[in-house]
């Protein structure tokens, strides 16, 4: 597998696919995602064509008469972008059955979006691409809200997180649910690669970029992105807190390869999550509540569950693909 | 090439299908809805037996099957779908967009009341609520026009002055369900016809990276408007050197409206799609008795045709317009557009305006020759709207 190294060497001489230039704000996850997703495909020479669903990527990169973007690129509209892609690459493959497209040419078909675009309004058109067995490669970058719009809550948002549409108030602690399980979702569709993976795990990340890329079938990389914005976090702190999302079971990094589990980064020792919790300020008014620690409990007691759930599922299939 | 016509009884909706089996276009994506389905049935089974070399997407929502051809055509394909009523107003936003992304894309409406409360018979709710979203509108009176109108859209909506999408309506059920005789051209004639689709600016040109669909604010939007306002004027001058291409290759002559027993008509009946025919022996019957009356029969209503109109109906005693479709609190969409388009000719005539057939009420000749007695006794009122066929 390549390495860092060798990666900033290749793309010193090449564009990545993104310029500079784009007005994302400085320490956001999205564009090390766009950047780790575009260096893995055009180092495996594959031709990007890239879809965006609505969101601060989409509009932060792409003010007319601007754009960052030196790959061919559509945006469609916010809920769409599964399907948009998917007559995106249909239009590939009926063309090239008609001898229009050479035959050695090879795309990577990417939508981005974010959780908004891929939990809540885009859903059905993710399961759609998925269950018809697009190959797309679907990356959703995870910010846990609609940060685009000014932090409102969304499916992807943890419980306790302060958002304008769901706030910690006086009798409300903030979202009292837990986070939709999007991986879960996309990995139950046959046929499908299905990961997460975090920007402070870049070779995990990397590989699986590979994996998704090279897969027969719809791929779907769930990337936590941190939005420092509405984090309440400083802007150097996107990959420390997102190395404490894997430390502490926030963020597991495993991988669905149809239907068999692995657990692709497994610490030795964890950290609470309440130390997750602590070095974000969305966290801070949750915290400073009388019932905190019940409600701290309950997330510690959830990573644990679903960390003991996540092994199980990697030892029961093993070797026992769905398909 | 020889013209050598199949002349088969067959419903709108295989007659439209048919059409799209010739045209065979790189990608459909479509999604069922009464009474649009049984097209999508029929190219399904163009689909599986091999017919067509066409990659079908059967998407799960109308809102995919839009998104799904602005992918497609802006990946540099030629891409069609086909709907009706809800499922035209569910693909609403994208329906904007396509128009705005200036992608010659050709969609079949069978035209269907929209909801609510639900009812699947036929009327022009669904059309009219897209009436303003930069598509061209085609209307039909019988499945033989809406055969030729989904092969000439294909040439219309990707013509490089155009470059727009084209909504083929007919109507439901009485179109899309109803068997008429229609002649089929050879499958080579209207692929010549067709010819192939110029990609411009495809995604799949790497080599040419271009942005689909940024963020257009203050600063640009609205001269991107005024260009679309542009390309659909230029459709009134492209339109016509189109038909008259398709006569010479295929004997049938259109145009942006079709007169009726108008030579020294003084009371006009105006309608779209197929109450057009009903219209016709109304009109008939009314001329042997000794009435001089006409009817126009609008085939399009995207753009409107307001120049025709105004030199057809200029003079003219009364003018009648018949809509299949309402705008709460305001005029009906049909007749708010011809009335419009009367203001500023030099003798306008008197004006009345009737809805008739919503949620696929049949319309009858006597309702037609009640509103054409109107017009005759001079009983209309250009600020009433009246109705033919409800219960009051």
């Amino acid at each position: 597998p390549v390495n860092i190294k060798q990666l900033a060497q290749e793309f010193d001489k090449k564009e990545i696919g993104i310029t500079q230039g784009h007005r994302l704000c400085p320490g956001c996850g999205a564009p090390i995602t766009v950047k780790f997703v575009m260096m893995i495909a055009r180092h495996l020479g594959y031709e990007p064509v890239v879809g965006l669903a609505t969101g601060c990527l989409e509009v932060s990169t792409s003010i007319y008469p601007y754009t960052a973007w030196s790959v061919p690129y559509i945006h469609n509209a916010f809920e769409n972008v599964a399907a948009t892609m998917s007559g995106v690459e249909t239009a590939y493959k009926a063309l090239k059955n008609k001898g229009k497209i050479p035959e050695d040419k090879k795309y990577a078909f990417i939508a981005f979006g974010g959780d908004g675009g891929t939990y809540d309004i885009g859903l059905q058109s993710l399961s759609g691409m998925l269950e018809r067995g697009h190959k797309v490669l679907y990356v959703l970058y995870d910010n846990e809200g609609y940060m685009n719009t000014g932090n409102q809550r969304s499916g992807s948002t943890p419980p306790g997180s302060d958002t304008t549409t769901a706030p910690v108030g006086k009798k409300l602690p903030g979202k009292v649910q837990l986070k939709k399980n999007i991986v879960e979702i996309v990995a139950a569709h046959e046929n499908v690669y299905a990961a997460t993976a975090s920007l402070s795990e870049p070779m995990d990340f990397f590989a699986k970029v590979e994996k998704a890329l090279n897969f027969d079938g719809p791929s779907f990389l769930a990337v936590f992105s941190p939005c420092v914005r509405f984090w309440r976090v400083n802007d150097d702190k996107t990959v420390e807190i997102s190395k404490l999302a894997v430390e502490t079971k926030y963020w597991p990094l495993y991988e669905v390869e149809r239907g068999v589990y692995r657990v692709t980064r497994k610490p030795r020792q964890f950290k609470p999550v309440e130390e997750f919790l602590k070095a974000q300020g969305r966290f801070r008014k949750l915290l400073s509540r009388p019932d905190a620690k019940e409600i701290v409990d309950e997330l510690q007691e959830y990573v644990d569950r679903r960390w003991e759930r996540l092994l199980t599922l990697e030892e029961v299939t093993k070797d026992k693909p769905i398909r | 090439m020889e013209r050598v016509v199949e002349r088969v009884a067959v419903t709108g909706a295989e007659a439209v299908a048919n059409a799209m089996r010739q045209i065979e276009p790189d990608v459909v994506a479509a999604y069922p809805i009464t009474p649009q389905t049984p097209i999508v049935e029929y190219f399904a089974r163009f689909v599986a037996d091999g017919v067509v070399r066409t990659e079908m997407i059967p998407v799960e929502s109308e809102h995919s099957a839009m998104s799904a051809v602005v992918g497609a055509a802006a990946a540099g394909a030629r891409a069609m779908t086909a709907t009706s009523a809800n499922g035209l107003a569910l693909m609403h936003e994208i329906v904007y967009i396509a128009a705005s992304y200036r992608l010659p894309i050709v969609m079949p409406v069978v035209n269907r009341a929209l909801s609510g409360p639900i009812n699947i018979h036929c009327d022009h709710s669904d059309a009219m609520a897209e009436r303003d979203s930069g598509w061209i509108q085609l209307f039909a009176e019988t499945n033989q026009e809406a055969y030729d109108f989904t092969i000439l859209a294909v040439r219309l909506a990707e013509h490089e002055d155009v470059r727009l999408p084209v909504m083929v309506n007919l109507d439901g059920f009485i179109l899309s369900h109803g068997v008429e005789p229609v002649e089929f051209y050879p499958d080579e004639l209207v692929k010549k016809f067709v010819g192939e689709l110029k990609p411009m600016y495809p995604l799949l040109d790497t080599e040419h990276p271009v942005t689909w669909g940024p963020l257009d604010l203050y600063d640009y939007y609205f001269e991107h408007k005024r260009q679309q306002i542009e390309a659909m004027e230029n459709v009134k001058k492209v339109f016509p050197e189109i038909a008259k291409e398709f006569e010479e290759t295929f004997g049938r002559k259109y145009w942006f409206v079709e007169p009726y027993r108008m030579e020294d008509a003084e009371h006009v009946m105006v309608a779209l799609g197929s109450t057009n025919s009903t219209i016709k022996y109304v009109v008939d019957e009314l001329r042997e008795e000794g009435y001089k009356v006409g009817s126009l029969k609008i085939w399009m209503f995207r753009p409107f045709p307001k120049e025709q109109l105004q030199e057809l109906l200029n003079g003219r005693k009364s003018v009648v317009v018949l809509d299949r479709a309402v705008s709460f609190g305001a005029e009906a969409p049909l007749y708010e557009a011809v009335k419009s388009a009367l203001y500023e000719v030099a003798a306008r005539p008197m004006l009345g305006s009737y809805v008739y057939g919503l949620g696929g009420r049949d319309i009858k000749p006597e309702h037609i020759r009640k509103a054409f007695e109107d017009a005759i006794n001079g009983n209309l009122i250009a600020d009433e709207q009246r109705y033919l066929g409800l219960r009051e």
